[in-house]
């Protein structure tokens, strides 16, 4: 596209009454067509004038005004270029008004975004030839049943595997479930036989019972799904996939300390359910009516040496199966070991209920051992009981409420896949081989998983999103939950499949850079093979040709650009963002002459954090250091260590780079791009050092979006610590 | 965040949606939250991507200030008619903040739960969206100064009132909470002492663009306090006020407990509680929190509140099942309150006992349903966009 350049710098908002407006068009004339200014660019005016530049051709928009996260509604340019320079938050809102400092950092920026709109492109997104828009759902329990049903009734197709020889999960095993309907007091009749009848009505939905996956390859909007049942196998086409494979219960032959599996009359809570379910409520070891039942909640759960977390349902599950025990037997007794009666929210109606039972004994305490009598009795010991601090219970059955463990725990955990040439140390997942996706990613057959297997989200903001594009987990594989949550989380997860469907059927980015069009470009033929990218990649989507040249599957990526920041090669790239677009934005950067004594710091930000921060500190008026000058970036794990040492060269004094925080509670939205830079950078100073270039030239930070007040107080000391270091050596060369 | 979410994602799939929002901004209560549990994460990073989803958006038509008036028709087609109060600023605004500096009539600041004050014209908070002032009509004077002031025209004192009328084929409905009446809780003293604050009012006190600076000061004397007592359950599981758990108030008070740790390391928390509720590896944060030497967990529901003859303030408490009796003495007592269906008078929907309402022909999510954390609104929300595509 032949471009035509058009600026318009706005005055408005202080930006006039801080700077020398003047100088600034006449910087920006010679390299554009149009240099226009106005005092309300926003107004209606100001965008009338806009639009006249556009109708005489103008197709590159420069816009001198407010922060790029202002007024985007008003400066919205269909199939334009249009590159925001920040005068008013970045610079007007936070330097000193009417200071050559001030002018130098303006006419930086506006140089900045002219050079970036020359060298950028307008994206052409990533079409697939064909797109499938069925959903795969891997399980037929009620989170995937609902999942399938909900996806269904939105005119999609759905293709629902299941492992057992029927549908319904652990819920058809259920007597009677938790209450779901006001007053939420009483157990009711399981729904799922509804639900798999519904199921099994639904023309849209394609069953396989008693089948596995066996290979998942593809990437969102063509998966390519091969399904084993029995011997016959079948390949299926899908958009995207909704992870509902469930859990097993926490196995109690670990729970010899409550003398499971040595005491016949020591059960689980699933299999009280299990006799409920029968009607017939017998003792084991003689096939007797119990008449005092005793539960030991968390069993295994909220233990570090089993399960550390709390399985959510058990408190109301054996809520629910004293009214099987009384229902059975009205003179039977049941006692309630607890360490905390978890019935949340609306739950408690069923708690408080099940406590105006005089049969029910509820307590906190905890059992610290079980004894059989001759006539197969148990003595429970229980401590720190609220009843005195030492007591025993003889019951004579026992029911443990065992937790539940996420199918995608099971099985081995895999070594990452780090054979990466330069011996960078890149942190790597576990994946553990459930044998339940299969898929054929470069990085591992399965999802990595957050905690204890659980392939839950990091985010509390956005539940679903799963570290491999177009899969979305939900159910008790993501988190221990009811069977209500389980639906509405089978529901949600189907819409996210669809969404991504939908998405990628445009060629736009899913979360978090909804709409992005542009995708990664890699030059192969630059490509040495040293597999950082696919090894880097937060969302595995790469995979490796025979030779182990990168092969993008464009639709699984994120547009983080940490596959750009990892290439030393400088051959990957995209349309809008490149190795290119930000080495020329430094080199257009005006270094003053050493004896000026005026230092310049590059600062690299991530733009979904750090940059909101900065506009915050200067919607407080908080004044920082005219030296930095800031350069926005999709996320840290896009730096490419190129610019530093551009920068470097081009007599930049110090650099500094603003990323979210990384570790166990990262808040980096790429996952992985904030703690690859903490990898990275340490590379480079320790060249610097062998340059005799002092490494304390580059430092990195983790700031959060609320941190606005501590960042001038950063930039403040890098600036005096420089300072101190003195000019860079390279100055002028 | 529910409904927020639930509009955001329905447009990505490139559904029309109208967001009405009552407020003038949208975001709802978490960006009145300092740090979410278990991560200690600020809410306005998610935030902030959803605000980036919202503001190049061309399928959301947001309505703030406005109010569902009636809605009939049936499910597939319905017609609502929305009331729209005037905000006195049109979309001019550039929230530069000219007109705040002459404006002459303060206002109690509802964003920090009354801790604190506004002008008469305000930007709601500094990531509101939309991003731009509005007025008070109650206590503006109609003085003229931000009139004057502003050099965007933005300033429209004559605004009125506007009704809109809407065809959509499904209602979400996402009318979120309001934190129950702590003065209705009499043993508790809300109101009588000054140093009981009650939760989402400790969260303001502890973020940085909150009343204190995110300093936490007790409010008779603005010190720092050294010893902080919680009352779980104030007001809730108790049938003469909520029946009900509100689901998330222990999880808060042991990430309020951090901000007191972490503000003063020689401060103590000290937690009264019935039963911790700590669902699924939000047991983590639980341990994480029990480790803390500064923090002590004691099982009893407090019965009183009383001050002492050096003025300290006394909590008694009772557990339940034992009858055992424990006190202890603090410098500020934050009560754990929990939350209240807000509800919507002008919508087709039925409550459940407690006012939560139950899912029909419309669909309520978040807390309008029941009491869930932030986690638990925004799955609700991205199933109810799915319920709101389903065909007839």
């Amino acid at each position: 596209m032949d471009k035509k350049l058009g600026a318009y710098i706005c005055t408005g908002c202080g930006i006039g009454d801080s700077l020398e407006i003047e100088k600034l068009v006449k910087l920006a004339t010679p390299k554009v067509a149009i240099c226009q200014t106005h005092p309300f660019l926003c107004g209606k005016e100001g965008l009338s004038l806009i639009g006249k530049g556009i109708d005489e051709g103008v197709n590159t928009l420069i816009i001198a005004a407010c922060t790029g996260r202002a007024k985007q509604d008003a400066f919205l340019f269909e199939g334009k270029i249009c590159e925001r320079v920040d005068l008013r938050e970045q610079v007007a809102w936070s330097h000193k008004p009417n200071d050559e400092d001030t002018q130098a950092l303006a006419e930086d920026y506006l140089q900045m975004g002219i050079v970036k709109v020359k060298k950028m492109n307008l994206p052409d997104p990533y079409l697939l030839e064909t797109v499938s828009r069925a959903v795969l759902v891997v399980g037929g329990g009620i989170s995937g049943m609902t999942a399938a049903l909900s996806a269904a009734g939105a005119g999609y197709d759905v293709v629902l595997v299941e492992k057992e020889s029927q549908l319904g999960g652990y819920m058809r095993k259920l007597a009677k479930q938790l209450p779901t309907k006001p007053p939420y007091e009483v157990p009711e009749p399981p729904g799922v036989f509804q639900r798999i009848k519904e199921v099994e009505a639904e023309q849209r939905i394609k069953v396989y019972l008693g089948a596995q996956i066996e290979k998942t390859s593809g990437q969102p909007g063509a998966f390519e799904v091969t399904i084993a049942q029995g011997e016959i196998k079948e390949t299926v086409h899908v958009g995207a996939i909704v992870l509902a494979a469930g859990f097993i219960p926490y196995d109690p032959m670990k729970l010899d300390h409550f003398g499971y599996g040595k005491y016949q009359n020591v059960i689980t809570n699933f299999q009280m359910e299990e006799m409920a379910k029968e009607g017939r409520i017998a003792r084991p070891s003689d096939n007797a009516s119990p008449k005092a039942v005793l539960f030991v909640q968390c069993a295994g759960s909220r233990d570090k040496n089993h399960l550390p977390y709390c399985s959510t349902v058990c408190c109301r599950t054996s809520l629910k199966q004293t009214r099987y025990i009384r229902e059975n037997d009205d003179k039977a007794s049941c006692y309630i070991i607890y360490k905390d009666i978890l019935s949340p929210g609306l739950g408690e109606s069923f708690y408080a209920k099940t406590q105006e039972d005089p049969g029910v004994f509820l307590t906190k305490g905890v059992v610290t051992g079980i004894t059989e009598t001759e006539n197969s009795d148990l003595i429970v010991e229980v401590k720190d009981s609220l009843l005195g601090s030492s007591i025993s219970i003889t019951a004579d059955l026992v029911v443990l409420a065992t937790g539940m463990v996420p199918v995608a725990a099971l099985g081995e955990e895999i070594e990452g896949t780090c054979d990466v040439k330069d011996n960078i140390e890149v942190p790597s997942d576990a994946i553990i081989k459930s044998n339940i996706l299969n898929l054929e990613y470069r990085q591992g057959p399965e999802l990595p998983g957050l905690k204890y297997g659980f392939p839950d989200s990091h985010f509390i903001c956005f539940p679903y999103e799963t570290r491999r594009t177009g899969v979305y987990a939900a159910g008790c594989i993501r988190s221990p939950m009811d069977g209500v949550s389980s639906m509405t989380d089978g529901c949600g997860a189907a819409f996210k499949a669809i969404q991504c469907i939908e998405l990628t059927a445009k060629g736009q980015a899913v979360h978090p850079r909804v709409a992005d069009l542009a995708y990664p470009k890699i030059f192969t033929q630059g490509c040495t093979q040293c597999k950082r990218c696919t090894v880097e990649c937060p969302f595995g989507a790469y995979n490796e040709d025979e030779k182990g040249s990168p092969l993008l599957n464009p639709t699984r990526c994120r547009r983080c650009g940490t596959c750009l920041g990892s290439c030393p090669e400088r051959i990957i790239s995209f349309a809008d963002h490149s190795i290119d677009v930000v080495t020329s934005q430094i080199k257009v950067i005006d270094i003053p002459e050493e004896e000026e004594e005026k230092p310049r710091i590059l600062c690299f930000v991530c733009e979904n954090d750090a940059l909101p921060a900065l506009n915050l500190a200067a919607r407080k008026r908080l004044m920082y250091d005219p030296a930095i000058r800031i350069v926005p970036v999709r996320c840290l794990g896009s730096v490419h260590l190129v610019w530093i040492t551009d920068a470097l060269s081009s007599g930049f004094d110090g650099i500094i780079l603003l990323g979210c925080k990384h570790g166990d509670d990262y808040q980096c939205h790429f996952v992985k791009g904030s703690e690859l830079a903490n990898y990275r950078i340490p590379k480079v100073q320790e060249t610097l050092d062998r340059l005799r270039l002092e490494s304390g030239r580059i430092e990195i930070h983790q700031v959060a979006i609320d941190d606005y007040d501590k960042i001038p107080m950063i930039f403040s000391k890098f600036a005096s610590k420089i300072q101190e270091i003195g000019p860079n050596p390279f100055k002028g060369f | 965040m529910a409904g927020l979410t639930c509009a955001i994602e329905s447009s990505e799939v490139g559904r029309k949606v109208v967001l009405v929002e009552r407020g003038p901004c949208i975001g709802g209560r978490i960006v009145q939250m300092h740090k979410y549990f278990p991560k200690l994460c600020p809410p306005t990073c998610g935030f902030e991507i959803n605000l980036k989803r919202i503001r190049k958006n061309r399928n959301i038509d947001v309505l703030t200030l406005s109010k569902v008036e009636k809605v009939t028709g049936k499910k597939g087609n319905y017609e609502v008619t929305i009331r729209q109060l005037p905000r006195l600023v049109n979309d001019n605004c550039t929230a530069c903040g000219e007109c705040e500096k002459v404006c002459p009539v303060t206002r109690s600041d509802d964003f920090n739960y009354g801790l604190s004050e506004t002008k008469a014209i305000y930007l709601p908070h500094q990531m509101a969206y939309p991003m731009r002032f509005a007025i008070d009509g109650n206590v503006c004077d109609r003085c003229g100064a931000c009139v004057k002031a502003c050099k965007y025209e933005a300033i429209d004192l004559e605004m009125e009132a506007r009704t809109h009328t809407v065809r959509v084929p499904s209602i979400v409905v996402a009318t979120g909470w309001k934190p129950y009446d702590a003065s209705k809780i009499d043993n508790l003293k809300y109101g009588i002492y000054k140093d009981i604050v009650t939760n989402v009012q400790f969260e303001r006190m502890a973020a940085l663009n909150g009343p204190t600076k995110g300093k936490i000061l007790r409010p008779s004397d603005n010190k720092e306090p050294n010893s902080v007592i919680f009352v779980q359950c104030a007001g809730s599981r108790d049938e003469n006020h909520l029946p009900y758990c509100s689901a998330v108030c222990c999880l808060a008070s042991m990430k309020h407990a951090t901000y007191i740790r972490e503000q003063n390391p020689n401060a103590n928390a000290y937690i009264f509680y019935i039963d911790i509720r700590t669902p699924g590896v939000y047991e983590d944060f639980y341990t994480k929190v029990s480790q803390n030497p500064g923090v002590t967990f004691i099982k009893g529901k407090v019965a009183d509140i009383t001050q002492n003859e050096e003025g300290r303030l006394v909590a008694r408490a009772e557990d339940v099942l034992s009858g055992k009796q424990t006190s202890q003495t603090a410098d500020l007592i934050v009560l754990a309150c929990g939350m209240v269906p807000e509800g919507c008078d002008n919508l087709p929907v039925d409550v459940d006992q407690n006012g939560f309402m139950i899912a029909g022909d419309l669909y309520p999510v978040g807390v309008a349903k029941r009491p869930i954390d932030v986690s638990g609104t925004t799955q609700d929300a991205t199933a109810a966009a799915l319920l709101a595509m389903q065909k007839p």
